[in-house]
């Protein structure tokens, strides 16, 4: 998958949690959903089970722990695909 | 663990628990009930001179059973004597369909959709005494020890 491809698809996934709707307009590869974005953590784990859903693939804790920044969920969604 | 095991973990007290009892747990769902006894204070303004059920007891009725209650049995393992589960409401969606009025007894049934991450997501309905369907929606909540 493309990176692009693979951004608009997260994008769409974050866009219902999401609290700050600036930070999200300005969204780059560094975006912290937590800091930047104000992702509650109880929303994080929605987050988390929609990339499940989407991409057909299953995330640990581990996986959960890492995923803090919207580089962190690519490098992670694209592990797991060509894993 | 026994159902009156867990009902003893629960964080509330009068007058603001609302479980008398569970009927059923496992770990896909639960089931307990709960009597509104006429003397509960929401009673006196809700409404004026009219007394029916808050919608809003009746989703923390919910909540108390279909995800704490739950909730408590699913962490089971973890619980020690003293050691109180956290937890936080984290969202809820709820359609309401009849009133119930003081002395009522309500049965609540809830199946679990989801626990991971601390997460736990339940599909939550509330029945009256002639087994009518009175609310049913989504709560979910954070849970951890």
């Amino acid at each position: 998958m493309i990176k692009a491809e693979l951004i608009e698809k997260l994008k769409a996934i974050i866009t219902p949690y999401v609290q700050d709707e600036v930070a999200f307009k300005n969204l780059t590869e560094d975006t912290d959903f937590i800091k930047d974005l104000k992702i509650n953590s109880a929303n994080l784990v929605d987050v988390i089970l929609d990339i499940e859903d989407e991409f057909d693939i299953r995330l640990d804790n581990q996986d959960m722990e890492q995923m803090l920044t919207v580089k962190s969920a690519m490098d992670i969604v694209t592990a797991k695909l060509n894993g | 663990m026994t159902t009156t095991e867990i009902i003893s973990y629960l964080p509330y007290t009068a007058p603001f628990l609302f479980v008398d009892g569970i009927d059923a747990v496992d770990a896909t769902g639960i089931t307990g009930h709960y009597t509104f006894n006429a003397d509960s204070y929401f009673y006196k303004g809700h409404f004026k001179n009219r007394p029916v059920t808050p919608g809003v007891i009746l989703t923390e009725c919910m909540a108390q059973i279909g995800l704490v209650c739950l909730g408590i049995y699913l962490l089971k393992d973890g619980l020690k004597e003293g050691l109180e589960p956290q937890l936080a409401l984290t969202a809820h969606q709820m359609d309401f369909y009849l009133p119930v009025l003081p002395n009522e007894k309500v049965t609540v049934v809830a199946e679990k959709e989801v626990f991971r991450f601390h997460k736990l997501k339940c599909n939550v309905k509330l029945y009256n005494a002639k087994n009518e369907l009175v609310c049913r929606g989504k709560i979910a909540g954070m849970l951890k020890l």
